[in-house]
């Protein structure tokens, strides 16, 4: 793919969380950079950008109706006009609705050949409200999909709960998404490159798959760095050659399972996951791995949305690194026990 | 042989067309190009990118843009601005009989009389094209799930034509006796008017997003496969069951269409810039621009046939002459 696909970050959350905040932010930093904005409405932008368009949610099912098949019919139709204009972007911003399931927005950069050949998706960021994000987890289904589905968390309105308080709902953000990158702030306070050209999707960053939690304000001393190696893979505690966490404190909603173990028969992986997600897709938000394959010197790493993955090799494992195999799904009803079994089927002789 | 004459515009051509001998190109820049002789001279017309453009019957070229001005160009660079909806987005233009010409915006298509006179037409969702049948003031609006036919000059209750998908262009063949649509899925769909009689054509590699009808409506040439796809419609029963002619076979993606106006023979536009013009009894091909660019996004002969207008999306963009 060219280098020239103009990033896409979405920016999902429920209502009142702070979206427009960080969105009004990023747009009135002074970054010398060139955004659109794709806004369901207007409202409270309080800038005047000619390159702030107004779009209805538009899912489009193909085929057969189902969640894996959807996409944002408005979001071709608006990158496509976008992509008419000269000069071009430094990104697009696509905020949705409070309401609004991320996946067809995502599934939009991977199933239509034109928007993917002019646009990538660079990262999922869910802005959070840390007084009411435990009361919309309880009884809406989007606001977990939202959390579930992403790849940066913005725990917003940090000043308004106890330090209590604020522990219950990051272990709460952390039960159903515990690989997400959390910031913490007040008003959306961030610098922006937490937030933008995270290149979440991007086979090649895909570095780690272990935890972060982050405060937003203790990190300018690497601001700079843009490709800073977060390689946090020296598992020292860790012995455990057969693992797998199942985070689920509530029932049916979204929760993760994290399977770790050797080195895989690629012959028996490449079929099972295929299969994992064809038969899983609608409950699967996210998948990412980091794979070890017999007789291969590198990395394997994949990644995916509900039934759409890829895969690709990425740089060779290095000396001090532990060859294991990493899987992390992120979705509804997974079974981590089976996943767990299945995968190990994979196993190398 | 032909000979080329082309111009740098640095801007995505979204359109081009003929009025009477001018060469015109609606660009993403917002400008429209004229193209009369040796030079190519500018009007500035959108103040954001031209989104949708089309040509009237009276020789206007009419466009619509990403800053919710609907206007009219004529050959002498000449403007009038028909309609504004600010901070909107006109997403497609159609031109109709008698100075008819509707435009969309979002759900709603606005059909706008010669006489100034303007009415909305609302859908569920957001409109993907536009046109008008040859005869009579019928609106085609593809939309999610089919098209909605209207009678724009009375109340008649709208017909509507079903097929499950997002349907994005439409065309009514010449005859007015077919509609067509591009689709979301890599696939044409078409319809019978008279009993509505469902036409499938699938078999495309890519999203197929220009259609071109043949002189005399005998074939729809369309884009989106390695070859100029043809679907005969001369027969009873149009296109099914039938295969369709295949022109101009590459290794690379047709972008681009466009039928002659009197021969039976296409031009073909390919994602890296290469025209051909090729003949449909024989195959014969006719190289009119070498490959080596970026892909083809509007085509355009003039009245007879001689001169062939092309506009690529890096803005690269002229005129080729094919005889005289």
């Amino acid at each position: 793919m060219p280098d020239t696909q103009i990033p896409v970050t979405v920016l999902t959350g429920y209502l009142g969380a702070g979206k427009t905040t960080l969105l009004n932010r990023i747009l009135t930093e002074n970054h010398g950079k060139k955004y659109a904005v794709i806004v369901n409405e207007f409202g409270e932008i309080g800038i005047d950008n000619d390159l702030i368009v107004e779009s209805d949610e538009e899912v489009f099912e193909m085929n057969n109706g189902c969640i894996c098949c959807t996409v944002r019919g408005d979001l071709i139709r608006v990158v496509e006009g976008l992509m008419k204009r000269p000069g071009g972007f430094d990104g697009i911003l696509v905020e949705t609705t409070g309401l609004a399931d991320p996946a067809p927005v995502a599934q939009t950069f991977f199933m239509d050949d034109e928007v993917k050949a002019k646009a990538k998706l660079d990262a999922v960021v869910t802005v959070a409200d840390a007084k009411h994000l435990l009361g919309s987890l309880a009884d809406s289904p989007e606001a977990q999909e939202q959390i579930g589905f992403a790849d940066v968390i913005l725990l917003n309105k940090t000043d308004l709960v106890s330090q209590a308080e604020l522990k219950t709902v990051e272990a709460r953000i952390r039960s159903i998404n515990p690989h997400a990158i959390v910031h913490k702030t007040e008003r959306c306070a961030i610098p922006l490159d937490r937030v933008l050209d995270r290149g979440a999707f991007d086979l090649d960053r895909i570095l780690s798959l272990d935890p972060e939690f982050l405060d937003g304000h203790d990190h300018d001393h690497d601001h700079h760095d843009h490709d800073h190696d977060h390689d946090h893979d020296h598992e020292g505690h860790d012995h455990d050659h057969h693992h797998h966490h199942h985070h689920d404190l509530e029932g049916q909603g979204v929760n993760s399972v994290s399977l770790r173990i050797g080195t895989l028969d690629p012959q028996k992986f490449f079929p099972w996951i295929q299969q994992v997600t064809q038969e899983q897709g609608p409950d699967i938000l996210r998948m990412k791995g980091i794979v070890s394959l017999k007789d291969d010197d590198e990395r394997y790493v994949v990644q995916g949305v509900h039934m759409i993955i890829e895969g690709n090799h990425q740089r060779k494992w290095r000396e001090d690194e532990r060859r294991e195999s990493r899987l992390v799904f992120i979705g509804r009803k997974l079974d981590g026990a089976a996943l767990m079994a299945g995968f190990e089927a994979c196993l190398a002789a | 042989m032909p000979s080329i004459q082309e111009f740098p515009f640095g801007a995505f051509v979204v359109e081009t067309a003929f009025l009477g001998d001018t060469a015109v190109f609606a660009l993403g820049d917002g400008t429209v190009r004229r193209v009369d002789g040796p030079v190519a001279e500018s009007t500035p017309l959108h103040s954001g990118a031209i989104l949708s453009a089309v040509t009237t019957a009276d020789g206007k070229l009419l466009t619509g843009g990403d800053d919710g001005l609907v206007a009219l160009t004529d050959a002498a660079g000449g403007v009038e601005r028909v309609a504004e909806r600010p901070r909107k987005w006109i997403d497609h233009v159609a031109s109709g009989p008698s100075g008819a010409i509707a435009f969309a915006v979002g759900k709603q298509a606005f059909v706008r009389f010669a006489d100034g006179r303007e009415r909305a037409f609302d859908h569920p969702r957001a409109v993907g094209g536009l046109a008008f049948s040859p005869k009579g003031l019928r609106l085609a609006v593809a939309r999610y799930d089919g098209v909605t036919l209207w009678w724009a000059g009375t109340e008649a209750a709208p017909a509507s034509l079903a097929w499950k998908g997002a349907h994005l262009g439409v065309t009514f063949s010449p005859d007015g006796r077919n509609v067509v649509t591009t689709m979301q899925e890599n696939a044409l769909h078409g319809w019978r008017l008279e009993d509505s009689k469902d036409m499938r054509m699938t078999g495309y590699p890519g999203k197929s997003r220009s259609l071109s009808w043949s002189a005399k409506g005998r074939l729809l040439a369309s884009s989106g496969a390695n070859a100029a796809i043809l679907w005969p419609f001369h027969f009873k029963d149009g296109p099914m069951g039938r295969q369709p002619l295949q022109l101009g076979a590459r290794e690379v993606t047709v972008s681009w269409v466009a039928c002659h106006p009197r021969q039976e023979l296409v031009a073909i536009g390919y994602q890296d810039g290469m025209v051909m013009a090729v003949r449909f009894a024989d195959a014969e091909e006719a190289l009119l621009r070498r490959p080596g660019g970026s892909p083809v996004s509007a085509l355009a002969w003039d009245k007879t046939g001689m001169r062939l207008a092309f506009g690529c999306e890096d803005g690269a963009a002229g005129v080729v002459t094919v005889a005289g």
